[in-house]
Order: C-alpha cells, then sequence, then structure tokens
C-alpha cells in the first residue's frame, strides 16, 4: 500500500488515468461491454485536439504564477480560417495554407509577449485581451461560407488505422518531444527553473525574457497546429471552433497534475486528463444525464480528481 | 512617572545553537536616556524584543513591571499603510472607544505632533499610505508618547532618525531631552554617534550577544566609541599573498550613489564591507546584470538570500547544482545527462555536501548544506568572477573554514571573488575591502589598513547632526 502511495506521490499524471480508466469501465460496465473500442477510438480522436494545445498551456503555466495563455481558442479560430481560406480546397495549396495559418499563430505569439513583456500588462489580461483582436481578424478575415478542407487533410485527421487515429500518432510525437525537451534542453530546464523561482533563474544566468518568449510563441503554434488539424476533422473552419478549448487547456494541465504554482511540467498527465474529460462526458450521455446534471457533475467530478492528486502540499 | 527602574540580570537568548545575547545585566533608571550602539548582530534588536516583551529570554531575569508603559519605535515602521494616522493612534489606545473616537484620536496624536515637531505639516485624517516615509517615521515616533489612561515609563526608539532630515532630527532629540525630564526613560538606538554623545546620559556598547561597556556619555568620545565597539582583526597565517591586486583589471564598476568607481583584479579576494543595507547587494546586482559596469570575464552569484535569490525548490540537489553549468554540458545541443550527474556527484564531494544521494529534493538538506550546494553551483560553473551576497548564513563553524580555504585556492587559480559580508572576521580573508556609506564607496581598505576600527570608522563617517 505504501509503495503505491510512494508510487502515485512521485508521478502526479498517474490520477488523471487512473480517473479516465474509473469513468470507461463505469461507461462499459452500463453498456455491457457494447461499444467498448469505439468509445476508446472516440476519445483518443476528440482528445487529440485538447493534448495539443494543452501542451502549450502546460508550458506557460509552467514558467511561473500568473502565466496563462487565454488566447488560445482565438489563435485556432484564426488559424482554422486562415488555414480554410489559402488552401481553398486545393490539395496543391495545402503547404502554403499550412505556413500561412502557422505565420499568423506566430504573430499572435510574439503580439502576447509584447503586450507582458513591454507594455507589463499580466498575462491574464494581455492574452483575453489579443484574444478579442484575433477573433474580430479572424471574423472579418473568414466572412462568408464555409469552405471545405482538401482532402488529404481531411483524410489525415480523420483516418484510423486498426481503430487508431493518425492524429493521435502525431500528437503523441509532439509530446514526446516536448518531454525531450524539458530534460533535456536548455530551454527546457529553462522554463522548470524560471517557473519556480524567477529570480534565482536570473542570478544563474538564464534569460527569463527569452525564456518566456519562446514558451508563449510554442504555445500560439501549437494552436495553430490544432486549428489546421480541427478543421481538416470537422470538415472547415468555424468562427466558434476554438471556444471549448478555454477551459478545457487550462483543465487538462491542472487535472495532469501541473503544478499551478509553476516550474512543474507534467506531460503524460495532459494525455490522461484530456482522456478522462472526454471519457467523463461520454459516461454521463450513457447514463442517460440531462445536460444541466450533466455540467454538475463534470464539475464536480473535476474537483475530486484535482483534490486527489494535488494531495501534496505546495510549498509556496 | 513610576519610581521603579527597569532591571535586566543575566539575560541571555538563544535561538537554536545561535546565542544572540550572552548574560546582560542593565538597569536602566527613571529619566534617563540610554545610547546603545553596536554593529549589525550585536544584540540589541534582540534585547529590545526581549524588553518589549515580544521575545521571551532563555535565561536571567527581567524586572520591567508593568509592560503596559513601555512603548516601542522599531526600524520597520509598524503603522498600518491603509489607515489614518488618528485610525493608528487609536490601535495603540484601547480604551479610546465609544462615539466621537475618531476625533479625539486626531486631536490627540496631531497635539503630540504639534509638541514634538512643530510645523511637521501631517494631515491626522491622512492616510498613512499617503505619506512619505520621513512623514510616516515622525508619526509613529509621535505615536509611541501618547499617553491615555497608562503613564509612560520606557520608550524605545531604534534608529528613530534614519528616515528624517537635520531639522527634524534635532527636534527629536530637543522632546527627548524634555521628556526624560518629566522622568521618563528612554532608549536611543542610532548608528549616527553625534546623535547618541547629544542626546545620552550613559552609553551602553554591545558586541557579539554581551556589553562590552557601559559608562557616563561623558566619558565617551566619537573615536572610543568606534574603538568600544570593535576589536583588532587577528592576523591569519594564511593570509599573506601580495600578487593579488597586480593582476589585470577585470572589473570596473560605479556604485550608484557615488562618482568614485570600484575596481576589482584578477584572483583578487575583494571584501564589500559597511553597515547592512548600505548599497553593498544593490552594487553586486548591478555588477551582474552589467549596468555602469565594465565586467571581463563570466559572472556568476552566490546568495545569501537562499529562498528568495537561490535554491529551486522543487528541484533535486543534483540540478541545483548543475543549474549554472548547463549550457555548457549541452552536446551538439542537448544536455549530456550522464555529465551533469558526474559534475553534482563531484561537487557534493567536493563540499561535502551531507546527503545520500544527490537525487534527493534539496529540502532535504539542512540550511547550511543548501548554501554549500549554492557555493558548488558558482563554483563548477565556468564562471572567472564570483559575486556572494553574504553568502556564509546559516554555515557552521568548520563548513565556513573549508569554503574559505577553498575560495582561497580558486583565487590563487586566478578567479575573483566579489564579497560582500557583514561579519568583520570574513573580510579577514580579503585582500582588500571597499567600505560602502549611503551606497557610495567611503573607503578602500588595503590588507595592512584592514582592521575592524577602520572599518567602523568608514561606516560611520559622520553625516548627520
Amino acid at each position: 500500500m505504501s509503495r503505491i502511495t510512494s508510487f502515485l506521490r512521485a508521478r502526479p499524471w498517474a490520477w488523471s488515468f487512473i480517473a479516465a480508466a474509473a469513468v470507461w469501465l463505469a461507461t462499459v460496465a452500463y453498456t455491457g461491454g457494447q461499444g467498448a473500442g469505439e468509445i476508446l477510438t472516440a476519445a483518443l480522436s476528440f482528445a487529440t485536439f485538447a493534448i495539443i494545445v494543452g501542451l502549450g498551456q502546460m508550458m506557460v503555466i509552467s514558467t511561473g504564477p500568473g502565466n496563462v495563455d487565454l488566447s488560445i481558442p482565438a489563435t485556432i479560430t484564426l488559424s482554422g480560417v486562415v488555414a480554410m481560406k489559402v488552401m481553398d480546397t486545393d490539395s496543391s495549396r495545402m503547404l502554403i495554407g499550412i505556413v500561412a495559418a502557422l505565420a499568423c499563430a506566430l504573430a499572435v505569439g510574439v503580439f502576447n509577449f509584447v503586450l507582458i513583456r513591454l507594455l507589463r500588462i499580466p498575462p491574464i489580461i494581455a492574452t483575453l485581451s489579443s484574444s478579442f483582436l484575433v477573433l474580430s481578424t479572424a471574423i472579418s478575415y473568414g466572412r462568408g461560407i464555409r469552405i471545405k478542407p482538401p482532402p488529404p487533410l481531411a483524410d489525415f485527421a480523420t483516418a484510423r488505422i486498426a481503430g487508431i487515429p493518425i492524429a493521435a500518432v502525431f500528437v503523441l510525437l509532439i509530446t514526446v518531444l516536448i518531454a525531450f525537451a524539458l530534460r533535456r534542453t536548455f530551454y527546457g530546464r529553462s522554463v522548470l527553473a524560471v517557473g519556480q523561482n524567477e529570480r534565482a533563474a536570473w542570478l544563474a544566468g538564464i534569460s527569463v525574457d527569452r525564456t518566456r518568449f519562446i514558451t508563449y510563441v510554442l504555445s500560439a503554434l501549437l494552436s495553430g497546429v490544432c486549428g489546421i488539424v480541427l478543421s481538416g476533422f470537422s470538415g472547415g473552419a468555424a468562427l466558434n471552433m476554438g471556444e471549448d478549448f478555454l477551459l478545457s487547456s487550462i483543465a487538462v494541465v491542472v487535472i495532469g497534475g501541473t503544478s499551478v504554482a509553476g516550474g512543474r511540467a507534467s506531460v503524460p498527465g495532459i494525455w490522461g486528463a484530456a482522456l478522462f474529460m472526454f471519457l467523463l462526458v461520454t459516461m454521463l450521455n450513457t447514463f442517460g444525464a440531462s445536460a444541466g446534471l450533466r455540467f454538475m457533475l463534470t464539475g464536480l467530478i473535476i474537483i475530486t480528481v484535482i483534490v486527489l492528486a494535488g494531495g501534496e502540499k505546495e510549498s509556496r | 512617572m513610576s519610581e521603579t527602574t527597569i532591571r535586566l540580570d543575566g539575560v541571555g537568548k538563544s535561538f537554536g545553537a545561535v546565542r544572540a545575547l550572552n548574560s546582560v545585566t542593565l538597569d536602566i533608571a527613571p529619566g534617563e536616556c540610554l545610547g546603545l550602539v553596536g554593529h549589525n548582530g550585536a544584540g540589541k534588536s534582540t534585547l529590545m524584543h526581549i524588553l518589549a516583551g515580544t521575545l521571551t529570554p532563555s535565561s536571567g531575569t527581567l524586572d520591567v513591571g508593568d509592560r503596559q508603559g513601555i512603548r516601542c519605535v522599531f526600524q520597520e515602521l509598524s503603522l498600518c499603510s491603509n489607515l489614518t494616522v488618528a485610525e493608528n493612534t487609536r490601535i495603540a489606545h484601547r480604551n479610546l472607544k465609544g462615539w466621537g473616537w475618531r476625533k479625539r484620536a486626531s486631536d490627540m496624536i496631531r497635539a503630540k505632533l504639534d509638541e514634538i515637531f512643530p510645523g511637521h505639516g501631517i494631515d491626522s485624517d491622512a492616510e498613512v499610505a499617503s505619506l512619505p516615509i520621513g512623514q510616516r517615521q515622525m508619526a509613529e515616533i509621535a505615536r509611541a508618547f501618547t499617553v491615555t489612561d497608562q503613564p509612560l515609563r520606557l520608550v524605545i526608539l531604534d534608529e528613530p532618525t534614519s528616515s528624517l532630515d537635520a531639522v527634524t532630527a534635532r527636534q527629536l532629540l530637543d522632546y527627548v531631552k524634555a521628556e526624560t525630564a518629566r522622568g521618563t526613560s528612554i532608549i536611543l538606538i542610532s548608528h549616527l554617534l553625534g546623535e547618541i554623545l547629544a542626546a545620552s546620559n550613559r552609553v551602553v556598547v554591545m558586541k557579539d550577544g554581551q556589553i562590552v561597556a557601559n559608562r557616563p556619555v561623558a566619558q565617551f568620545s566619537r573615536d572610543s566609541l568606534v574603538a568600544a565597539m570593535g576589536s583588532e582583526v587577528h592576523k591569519h597565517a594564511s593570509a599573506a599573498r601580495t600578487t593579488a591586486t597586480s593582476g589585470d583589471v577585470v572589473l570596473q564598476a560605479k556604485p550608484f550613489g557615488g562618482a568614485q568607481e570600484m575596481l576589482a583584479h584578477r584572483g583578487e579576494i575583494l571584501g564589500l564591507a559597511g553597515l547592512a543595507g548600505h548599497g553593498q547587494t544593490r552594487m553586486l546586482l548591478q555588477i551582474f546584470s552589467g549596468t555602469d559596469a565594465d565586467v571581463k570575464g563570466k559572472l556568476a552569484f552566490i546568495a545569501g538570500d537562499r529562498q528568495s535569490d537561490g535554491v529551486f525548490n522543487l528541484w533535486s540537489i543534483g540540478e541545483n547544482i548543475t543549474v549554472r553549468s548547463l549550457a555548457a554540458l549541452r552536446k551538439s545541443g542537448l544536455i549530456d545527462l550522464a555529465a551533469e550527474q558526474r559534475l553534482a556527484a563531484d561537487w557534493k564531494g567536493r563540499m561535502a555536501i551531507r546527503t545520500p544521494d544527490v537525487n534527493n529534493n534539496i529540502l532535504t538538506l539542512s540550511g547550511g548544506n543548501q548554501q554549500k550546494a549554492l557555493f558548488a553551483r558558482a563554483l563548477a560553473s565556468d564562471a572567472s568572477i564570483i559575486l556572494m551576497d553574504d553568502p556564509m548564513r546559516g554555515v557552521d563553524f568548520g563548513t565556513k573554514q573549508e569554503v574559505y580555504a577553498m575560495i582561497r585556492a580558486e583565487a590563487e587559480k586566478g578567479r575573483t571573488f566579489i564579497w560582500y559580508t557583514t561579519e568583520f572576521d570574513e573580510l579577514t580573508h580579503c585582500d582588500r575591502a571597499i567600505v560602502f556609506r549611503n551606497r557610495a564607496i567611503s573607503a578602500v581598505l588595503g590588507r595592512d589598513e584592514l582592521s575592524e576600527e577602520n572599518v567602523l570608522r568608514a561606516s560611520f563617517a559622520e553625516n548627520a547632526a
């Protein structure tokens, strides 16, 4: 028993997987084993998008208290709209569309950092207000009817091999890269150092500004990737396509065991938490819960998981 | 106007293994102004906290009678900044209650301010936060002298003039004379020896938690006070180094508050001395950030304030040691984890950090051992100039000796150390010392001029009163 608790203490992300598994088992038990595999496949497909932006949000939150990126939904929408419009359903224009969308995302990231660093606006306000600008841009640029994604993009976003979505494999690759960066690169270590103690990091020769700059740009770029793949997945861009990700990008970070105070990132937890969030809604739907009850239970269950996973004391 | 004397007999105070106060015996007569001097850490504040009742002595007896008549004005101002001056006065006087207490409090504090600081210009209904620091200090002093039902017996003034200009400081000293004439005892703590000599009847000198002199003021002069506060520096056998100040100049920097530049040479151990808070840490940070400083070489910083400037709480001991060297540990862009482990293990051994495993969290170490990890962080790095911000806090005696030896060995190899210290003994390990006062250089002392007396004289060089 004590070995189990010490295992869990060292791996705060394990809770999110335990919760996801429990919710899945409850659903499967209710349906008598029917659709167990399909539920998992669907969960992987939908969780993919929360994972991409969750990774970016995790890096931002890890750079220290007060750091958060609220412009993720707007950036998803802008890059989705730009990608669809530039590609214009033409497969040969796919690459240029991706480049254009990512360039827009990059610009948003740089703009966020400028607001935060040069104008000294708190990140929560800076990214929220920049998201209004970004969303307005997306609305005025994307005016008109829905444009379908080019077939290769749609295929990439929806195809499955043995029940496993290709997009999920692609996101797994991104996840591994980020986990590797945190451990083996100077930038990754800098993020964790700055997040724990900004002043000590500076005195240890780490550039706080450079670290935060890269991080906000990285978060925006991952939002851009999410916008492109999501457009391919859902048959085009929509102006409300980013809406769900304001809460879920933060929720997967917190449920996944990343320290909200900064300095400790939990990469696997993003996966467990994103799967848990989707499976939870599936379970409540399966049980036939009404919308009101569903929201209430979702809130309560998320609180429970956070309390369980956050059992250890923060030193700050 | 009680006639009882306040009496301390063999009062001592220990914090863990640290003896802050060592058997102090002291009488304070009614109507006496007692001047109290001594350098930082001599035990003055501990003694005052014991008198005020905020600390209880570990040994000895204390006879203060009724504590209600004892008031303190501590260095760190204690007024609530979100309340008005009058409301702050109410906090000190429980019986200011019922309808119209605000008006009565306001009248009382205004009358006292008028009495002590004529022409003070303070609105007693102004929020404290809106007052400049000097007026805040005046309000705090005036509040300490207000009387409702309890007679005033003893007022402790700890550096009361630190934010006052020459005129208001003079007004305060005059008032101290008037108040003692009415039978109130006053303890005046000040680093301005002129004030002490002008206002006190008797002067007590403290050093290392003990009273080393206790005589009527007439028997002291400025020089004899300075001499009583310090002691001759003991010469160290290992200290004979002559080449240190002849190397290339690796650092040139201009302090914030003065025109005189400081220089440091290759292989030199340069001490920054003076009273705490006179710009030494600021100087180090200024050098680190490269403002008004010409630095030839890479820098590393050893924090004295571990929690805010040094330790990464979530990381292991090893990660805390290697963080300054991560850039150098890269092989084709990636951190070499095996080399990182080796570096951490190597420095764990060299600094004798007491831990079974460098992968344990840094907070499993005692304060002194955490400090050793911070030393290891800087010494393991590629820095040629090491800045030290009074880094020996919480380090035990034996470890200190090891670290001093290591600093000396590293200096021999050509590293430069800029060492801010509040301990006189540590200056004896330096080749030269720069004494700071009011954020400017007040004296540069060579090896042979490096006595505690000279450092004190330069620290206290007179400006006011």
